[in-house]
């Protein structure tokens, strides 16, 4: 579910870091006005987040053998870390550990980690746990209660994540991929994967329980006595601006070729929607002449190379020189290369 | 098994190889990031359709390879991991986009091939960006650059911990692994009566772990203060490679050089 860089427009990209961001603000916050409070307890949740963030990184390299498959499943981070960190503690933690993949392992990319933490942090902290798993073991703890509410919410929570994934792989339009494809790929994968995630963490948590009782319990203190409307009040807030957010910058960017395209098939294949396609693009190409009027960063600065112009570049007389033109690049990329040696070469030698 | 030993030697190898003394290395670790970031975001707002005018995009990587002192081959390898993902979301734009766009007078290729390529040329370049910056600052370094950036300290604070103790903890499980396999041979994971007490007894103990750190922590004076005692500000150095890549990124996106060049050279 790692979205990497190139699935991403810049605009997509820096929408959903911008929505990360604010996720992570409050949830800063929310961690430091508990500092207040509560002070040793808080200042030992430090480590304690630090510690099990590694916990949930190390965790997912072990396999947990699936009865009666031949394949495996793993541990359910963003789940784990929310029950027994609490939501906010648990969504910081888990941005860390996607930033380090992302830095180390170069799963998901740097551009995308923004939407990588939301689309992973968000749902399973701020809507599967608070409304579902929360809501199920609110009065009593119990093995079953923990056993339904685990497998809910890490299905739930996948289940929007990888929507998401295909959404905004869609807004950003850099691939052909059928919206109706990705998803109807996206969406079974996702629930099989969740069931056996929420099967592995109710382990986990059902063990806790039975052995030390003490550790998810100042936890549900904790995060039971906040009121729940306003932080309704948020979720929706936040859930509206990135709705509003993807759809202004999927209009705001004067190239969004691969939906136009997409749109163009349709139209030809004669999908039985395609009047919904007409209608959008009606509409696009009307939200895009207000744009431009209105434009506040006209097309980005960068995106002034519609399609027609980038391939007339790719077409006959051009293409010749941009051969040539390649090969020369490369030989200099390489010469540079050899340079930067030499001189980084003589750097050391001074140096020492 | 493997797979831990591996995560571990990945870590530790890049880990090693940003301690090392460089040009590359010395620049202040907020001018790496910014540049990093910034070129991530010229790659992918390149058009769908262009590869030719991509290429000077190489050099930024190749100067960084070479003033860095990076090993060419490991960081390609690890690079590799995005493959099967952009060959399989990309497939669908040869498949869908096939209207035929002319190279020379009659060879012609449908557009989708250009645009496949261009992605997977894009998702290369991303990744080995991302590679090379943390294989020239480390993480304690990149942390300073975030708290100029003024991230929040709890995160800043989150970051190292959970890197430091990756390796804590990957050891652990890579042991306890040990433990299980001789105990119970040939089997490919954990068997699912297992699960909860082999993963509830790591966290257990993870738990007290955190309390031990806690209190070691806290016999060395520990305050919930993230103290920076290093205070470097930019120098001019700084200053000239930030803008001087800022200024190549934004000159090789609005003109295509290769072709320039090209036609400079063949008089078209």
């Amino acid at each position: 579910m790692h979205m990497a860089d190139f699935l991403i427009s810049p605009e997509v990209g820096g929408t959903m870091w911008a929505a990360t961001l604010a996720v992570s603000c409050y949830s800063v916050k929310k961690v430091q006005s508990n500092f207040d409070e509560n002070e040793e307890l808080n200042e030992k949740k430090i480590p304690l987040m630090g510690v099990m963030g590694a916990f949930v990184f190390a965790s997912q390299m072990i396999n947990f053998t699936i009865p009666g498959t031949g394949s495996s499943g793993h541990l359910s981070g963003g789940m784990i870390l929310a029950a027994l960190l609490g939501p906010y503690a648990g969504f910081i933690t888990l941005s860390c550990i996607l930033a380090i993949q992302a830095l180390f392992f170069a799963d998901g990319g740097l551009l995308s980690l923004g939407s990588n933490i939301f689309n992973m942090g968000f749902y399973t902290c701020f809507i599967a746990y608070p409304f579902i798993y929360k809501k199920i073991i609110k009065n009593k703890i119990t093995k079953k209660k923990i056993l339904i509410a685990s497998i809910l919410s890490v299905v739930i929570g996948l289940q929007l994540g990888s929507f998401s994934v295909v959404i905004q792989t869609f807004i950003s339009g850099k691939t052909e991929l059928p919206f109706q494809t990705f998803v109807l790929f996206m969406q079974p994968i996702h629930l099989a994967i969740g069931i056996i995630e929420g099967l592995i963490t109710s382990a986990a948590i059902s063990f806790i329980w039975s052995a030390r009782p003490e550790i998810l319990q100042p936890i549900k203190e904790n995060t039971f006595k906040e009121k729940i409307s306003y932080k309704k009040l948020i979720t929706v807030l936040l859930s509206l601006s990135i709705v509003t957010g993807g759809f202004i910058s999927y209009f705001a960017s004067s190239n969004p070729d691969g939906l136009e395209w997409s749109i163009e098939k349709t139209e030809k294949t004669d999908v039985s929607n395609s009047n919904d396609e007409n209608g959008k693009s009606v509409i696009h190409n009307f939200l895009a002449n207000m744009q431009e009027k209105i434009a506040f960063l006209p097309d980005y600065g960068f995106e002034n190379n519609s399609e027609e112009t980038n391939l007339s570049k790719v077409n006959v007389g051009t293409s010749v020189s941009g051969i040539v033109g390649s090969l020369l690049t490369l030989s200099l990329v390489v010469l540079i290369g050899k340079a930067a040696k030499f001189y980084k070469n003589k750097y050391n030698i001074k140096e020492n | 098994m493997i797979n831990i030993k591996n995560s571990i030697y990945k870590i530790r190898f890049l880990d090693e190889i940003s301690q090392k003394n460089t040009f590359i290395h010395k620049l202040h670790p907020l001018v790496k990031l910014i540049v990093s970031i910034f070129y991530i975001i010229m790659t992918v707002s390149y058009g769908k359709y262009e590869i030719f005018s991509m290429m000077p995009l190489l050099i930024y990587l190749v100067l960084v390879f070479n003033l860095g002192d990076i090993p060419l081959k490991p960081i390609l390898k690890r690079s590799l991991i995005v493959l099967p993902i952009v060959i399989g979301l990309g497939i669908f734009n040869p498949i869908l986009d096939n209207k035929p766009i002319y190279i020379f007078h009659s060879i012609s290729i449908s557009r989708g091939w250009v645009s496949y390529l261009s992605l997977i040329i894009k998702s290369f370049l991303s990744v080995i960006c991302a590679l090379l910056l943390i294989s020239t600052t480390s993480m304690d370094k990149l942390a300073k650059a975030l708290q100029q950036l003024h991230i929040p300290k709890i995160i800043i604070m989150q970051l190292l911990f959970t890197y430091r103790y990756i390796y804590v903890l990957l050891e652990e499980f890579s042991n306890i692994w040990t433990a299980y396999s001789l105990r119970a041979p040939n089997q490919s994971g954990i068997h699912y009566k297992l699960w909860g007490p082999l993963l509830g007894q790591v966290l257990i103990r993870t738990y007290d772990r955190a309390e031990r750190i806690y209190s070691a922590m806290k016999l060395r004076g520990y305050n919930t203060e993230f103290n920076n005692t290093e205070n470097d500000k930019l120098i001019l150095k700084d200053y000239i490679y930030l803008i001087f890549w800022i200024v190549f990124l934004l000159v090789v996106k609005f003109y295509n050089i290769p072709v320039l060049l090209g036609s400079i050279f063949t008089g078209a």
